[in-house]
């Protein structure tokens, strides 16, 4: 039998090969000496902070609308004392990591991709290699080791701002004072809500990182390419995020059995 | 033009380089998703020689002066920058071989996150050493801006700079390790004729300060007449012309004659 592998999935296997090779060696890369400390904290700078404001609005958001959207439907079912307990579950297992990652990914790798594409086609990438400078370790090593970092610290901000957000909204709408709002949210959540959606912030912004530095690391075709590099970074990583959400909440669920 | 064109004197035939060869390719083959780039092309870099190789764009110049620096794996052939072939060579030891070997890009290729400082800075993270652990980093950046007249830009950003000034730029940032060889990529593409002439003109300085070997990838004629010791004429992947400038553009030959014609 003849079978031939459609030219599109063939070339998705292509990428996923490549990128699992490059992931590698990130790995092999990291654990190596020279380290560029001073680059980290560069990309830290603009990974973490500069991303604050964007997390900080965006969780803050999420936490009134969640809040102000579900409160009829809790009020209908007498369930409306329970608004603290299902917001503060609902932000901290998902909506948090995942929305703030999401968000993470349109800025960040697009971000690095952008960057990355643009070092590529204006040949800094080559100029840093014949410097003697390995462009792997100083460019992607750092981004992605400062994603991985940044990450899960921009999720308990979000996370934080979107909690602030509802207990606004049930003081102003429900007379719920934010002592009494708090307490509720910490008494409900146990560390089987925690540690999981923690652990996989930063798998969240390894997949960003890595993603982000592929396609800029790999862009081709000129100018052009550095847009297809930009944007296919969001998309990749956008579907790499539920992926791993996905598969973060399967092997949650066998080891916690909730 | 011509007038103008005279201002620049022609190279000195009399400071000849020596016969010692410091840069070699044989039989280099090279090609991307089966079409083939470079064809066997060989060439040798003898001591304080300034070699020029010009060819049509798509003839392979660009790929093979980044098959000399490693950039670039040929399919085969062979490649000898100072007696060490660049194949066999682990990243520690092309990296140090590197450090000797200059390469002025295209597109000049600064570091647009970096000021010029710190684009001049870079290469010496990794090779300070060459000038031994005490050496002053900025006094040296100061020395290399100063080679190219730009020294009042130490503090600005790439994007701050003109084409010529980041072309300039870029030649400090090569100079900045005292390579021993310099491979220039179009080094006057994109210039107006005028800075085109101040750009040969340091090339021509740097030469005569430094006593380095330049291998000029241009398709430039004016570039090659005023800088080249002996040319080398590239036609679909090989070596097609070899001789002084003089020889060359007296040549009959259709195609030589092509390169030549204004």
């Amino acid at each position: 039998m003849n079978f031939k592998t459609p030219k599109k999935i063939r070339q998705w296997l292509i990428e996923i090969g490549e990128l699992s090779y490059f992931a590698a060696r990130f790995f092999k890369e990291a654990l190596r000496p020279p380290y560029e400390f001073n680059e980290f904290l560069r990309q830290c700078y603009q990974i973490g902070y500069r991303s604050l404001s964007l997390v900080l609005v965006t969780g803050f958001i999420i936490g009134l609308v969640l809040d102000l959207q579900s409160r009829p439907t809790m009020i209908q079912f007498g369930a409306v004392s329970w608004m603290p307990n299902m917001v503060g579950i609902s932000i901290v297992r998902e909506l948090g990591p995942v929305i703030t990652a999401l968000v993470c990914a349109g800025r960040i790798s697009s971000g690095i991709g952008a960057e990355l594409g643009s070092m590529r086609v204006t040949e800094q990438i080559d100029a840093m290699e014949v410097s003697g400078t390995n462009p792997f370790k100083f460019l992607v090593v750092t981004r992605v080791m400062a994603s991985v970092m940044m990450l899960p610290l921009l999720v308990v901000v979000s996370d934080a701002l979107a909690l602030f957000g509802s207990a606004l909204v049930e003081n102003i709408e429900g007379n719920v004072s934010f002592q009494l709002y708090f307490n509720t949210v910490f008494e409900v959540l146990t560390y089987t809500d925690i540690i999981p959606a923690t652990i996989k912030t930063f798998f969240f912004g390894f997949a960003i990182g890595i993603v982000g530095c592929y396609k800029g690391f790999y862009s081709k075709k000129g100018t052009a390419g550095v847009g297809i590099a930009a944007n296919t970074a969001v998309v990749m990583a956008s579907l790499l995020l539920f992926v791993i959400d996905f598969v973060a909440v399967f092997i949650s669920n066998i080891f916690y059995d909730v | 033009m011509m007038e103008e064109e005279k201002n620049i004197a022609v190279k000195d035939s009399s400071k000849s380089p020596t016969k010692e060869v410091i840069m070699e390719i044989k039989d280099l083959y090279k090609s991307f998703s089966g079409h083939k780039v470079l064809n066997g092309f060989h060439m040798k870099l003898h001591k304080g020689e300034n070699l020029v190789v010009m060819g049509k764009s798509g003839s392979g110049k660009s790929v093979m002066i980044k098959c000399l620096v490693g950039l670039i794996q040929p399919d085969t052939g062979y490649i000898s920058v100072m007696g060490k072939e660049i194949k066999n060579l682990d990243r520690e030891t092309l990296d140090e071989l590197r450090s000797d070997i200059g390469f002025l890009f295209q597109g000049s290729a600064l570091y647009d996150s970096m000021t010029v400082r710190e684009n001049l800075e870079f290469p010496l993270r990794r090779h300070k050493e060459k000038f031994g652990k005490q050496t002053d980093t900025k006094a040296l950046v100061v020395e290399a801006l100063e080679n190219v007249g730009l020294a009042h830009t130490i503090d600005l950003m790439p994007e701050e700079l003109s084409g010529g000034m980041k072309r300039r730029i870029a030649l400090a940032r090569t100079l900045i390790l005292r390579p021993k060889i310099i491979l220039y990529d179009e080094p006057t593409s994109g210039l107006d004729p005028i800075t085109s002439k101040e750009i040969i003109e340091l090339m021509r300085n740097i030469q005569s300060k430094y006593g380095t070997s330049s291998l000029i990838i241009t398709h430039d004629v004016d570039c090659a007449r005023v800088i080249s010791d002996r040319m080398i004429l590239l036609v679909d992947g090989i070596n097609y012309a070899e001789g002084t400038y003089a020889q060359l553009s007296q040549s009959k030959d259709p195609k030589i004659e092509a390169f030549f014609k204004k």
